[in-house]
């Protein structure tokens, strides 16, 4: 149909980067499936972070390591926290006041990123994607492609004038963003405007855009949401060859066939807290995992006529008013 | 048949005016603001009188006129920053709201007359008080010159010299403009106009860049309310809200976030009100408007017009109606 697309210009061979994926694996069937277990090699370790709106406590994470050249899949019911972690991380949002000996901090390659603003953050190598599309609606896919680049000159006020000193740069982003728009099959759009873009081409921009800094690590929020199946199955694709070309993932997604197909480690919250983590197999029939996501009674059908039932009814009974007494 | 010729003479004659130059300097920069950088600025007739203030009074104490120019546009930038520093990481509404008090601040200090020693109080800052520092500068000698129906003097008052270093600033600020939006840096500010948070999760210094368009377009603003008081006086009530809509209107009118929109919906607009103007005390008996309605009359048909265009052709007469179709 169409030739295969070109190759995107590969960065060199990062030092001590799990580049075969069965290795990786093996290596993290080591790691304790236990929240907050250490990592052989983190790319990204939180400690202490606490977000509270008013009275109620978005995210209490107390420790968190990612495993550099993984896909990490952040799972968790409605509120648990996921999205408030990932703007806490990327600098969109502060965590609250820090209490009594518990400091937040959170350290990224090395780097401490606790009050950094979130264009540091993305320039320091952590790119992020937005649960609501984020595309530059006026602008053109190729200009949209192009601000996802770093270095170029000509973005200061005062080179700006001068053709000549960014025009090299301006040369080299634009091939690049040729081959990842290749790359993604949104080639034949690159002078369309954003706006114009279907919600799943939104996505594959998005995902596009956030590439053209070569990030050390992008964090994804609901990658496939409004994604239709088709696409899906690309965008898996085009999650696994970030992997594999050098990019950690981080993402946060509902949808479990994808969590389970693709990822490497799943991390679960719940009420903003990490409360379980493990390989996808084994996590997802963990206790705490099936309480969080369905209830504790969650194998009781509601509107089975055991319902009606005199015994079942006292034991409901009974265990409101234990819950009263407790309360 | 002669009325038609001493019509399109009026037109030519505003055209050429400075007034119609520097209000187009002022969109300029208004467009800077709103058009690209997505700015809401609803105080630029603040950072015009700025401009004229500082280069009438310091042409005043003795400054000479080159000082004057680097004191106005001094102000300019430091009113930016006090404007831009603390609003400028909140939502956008914050520096409307900001800038159209600040705009109102400088106006009615202006008219202050405890200040009048200085400013004029509400009679303004006469022209011939800082015109002299101007004047000097011309290459020319101090005769009328006529080019076609124009008699104007070469050198003294609304002369052709002023007319002429009017069109070539213009001309300079279009080429900066020009220059800019072609560049990484014009992408930037457009995707700020767009997506801040996206341009955030991109790695791009929003709060620096939206600030260095705050001062850019704030310094263009200032040079036009320069050139704007050089064939009249500095008076701050003729530089108030109303200034800010005509340039708003202007903008809308050539056509928002388009290097050549504001210096067409410019020259439109000065050629409509005075066609109007011409129409209507040709046309319309004096029992039914006079002289002193037709102004009046005037305005409201800017108006209505600004609402027909924001209505019909929201994207101006040179801007992308595709730019429009998308968004909120």
């Amino acid at each position: 149909m169409t030739e295969p697309a070109p190759a995107v210009p590969a960065r060199g061979r990062l030092e001590g980067y799990d580049y075969d994926r069965a290795a990786l694996r093996r290596k993290l069937a080591e790691v304790p499936q236990e929240p907050g277990s250490a990592k052989p090699q983190p790319i990204l370790a939180v400690d202490d972070i606490v977000r509270r709106f008013g009275g109620v406590t978005a995210v209490d994470v107390d420790h968190l390591e990612v495993q550099r050249g993984a896909i990490t899949a952040l799972i968790g019911p409605n509120g648990a926290g996921k999205t408030t972690f990932f703007n806490l991380i990327t600098g969109f949002d502060r965590p609250s006041r820090k209490e009594e000996g518990r400091t937040p901090r959170w350290v990224f390659q090395g780097t401490e990123l606790a009050s950094t603003s979130a264009f540091r953050v993305a320039q320091s190598g952590m790119v992020r994607t937005f649960q609501l599309t984020k595309a530059l609606e006026r602008m053109t896919v190729m200009d949209n492609m192009l601000l996802g680049a770093q270095d170029q000159p000509g973005e200061r006020i005062l080179t700006a004038l001068f053709r000549p000193a960014w025009r090299k740069r301006e040369a080299e982003i634009r091939e690049k963003a040729a081959a990842l728009l290749a790359r993604f099959t949104l080639d034949t759009k690159r002078d369309d405007y954003a706006g114009s873009l279907s919600g799943g081409q939104r996505k594959l921009l998005e995902m596009a855009r956030a590439l053209m800094s070569d990030p050390a690590m992008i964090m994804l929020d609901e990658p496939m949401a409004g994604v239709n199946p088709a696409l899906t199955q690309s965008l898996l694709g085009h999650i696994q060859d970030l992997r594999d070309q050098g990019t950690t993932v981080l993402f946060v997604e509902h949808d479990m066939h994808m969590v389970r197909h693709i990822s490497d480690w799943v991390v679960v919250m719940a009420e903003g807290r990490v409360v379980a983590e493990g390989p996808p197999a084994n996590v997802m029939a963990h206790q705490a995992v099936v309480d969080a996501y369905l209830g504790s009674h969650h194998d009781q059908d509601l509107g089975d006529d055991a319902l009606l039932d005199e015994d079942f009814g006292q034991a409901v009974a009974a265990e409101d008013a234990e819950r009263e007494g407790r309360a | 048949m002669d009325f038609l010729t001493s019509l399109l003479t009026d037109f030519g004659q505003q055209i050429l005016s400075s007034v119609t130059a520097a209000f187009a300097i002022a969109v300029i920069g208004l467009n800077l603001h709103f058009g690209y950088t997505g700015l809401v600025n609803i105080g630029q007739a603040g950072f015009m009188l700025i401009g004229g203030y500082g280069l009438a009074i310091t042409v005043e104490l003795g400054g000479g006129f080159f000082l004057g120019v680097a004191v106005g546009l001094v102000a300019a930038v430091l009113f930016a920053l006090i404007l831009g520093l603390p609003t400028l990481k909140l939502r956008g509404d914050y520096l409307a709201i900001v800038t159209i008090a600040a705009a109102e601040i400088i106006r009615i200090v202006g008219d202050n007359q405890s200040l009048s020693q200085w400013t004029g109080g509400a009679a303004g800052i006469p022209g011939r008080v800082y015109q002299g520092a101007f004047t000097a500068l011309s290459p020319f000698p101090d005769q009328q010159l006529q080019i076609g129906p124009y008699n104007y003097p070469l050198t003294s008052g609304d002369s052709w010299f002023l007319r002429i270093v009017c069109w070539v600033v213009l001309a300079i600020v279009v080429l900066l403009v020009w220059l800019l939006m072609r560049s990484p840096w014009g992408r930037t500010v457009k995707g700020i106009r767009e997506d801040e948070d996206a341009m955030r999760s991109l790695g791009k210094n929003v709060y620096l860049v939206k600030l260095q368009s705050l001062v850019l377009g704030g310094v263009i603003g200032a040079a036009g309310g320069m050139l704007y008081v050089l064939s009249s006086s500095v008076q701050a009530d003729s530089l108030g809200r109303t200034t800010t809509f005509l340039l708003y209107t202007c903008l809308l009118l050539g056509g928002a976030a388009t290097v050549f929109g504001p210096v067409l919906g410019s020259v439109l607009y000065f050629i409509v009100i005075i066609g109007l103007n011409d129409v209507v005390s040709q046309f319309v008996p004096k029992q039914i408007m006079n002289e002193q309605q037709i102004p009046q009359f005037g305005w409201i048909v800017v108006g209505i017009g600004l609402m027909l265009l924001v209505i019909f052709r929201p994207q101006g007469i040179l801007g992308n109606k595709k730019e429009l179709s998308f968004g909120d």
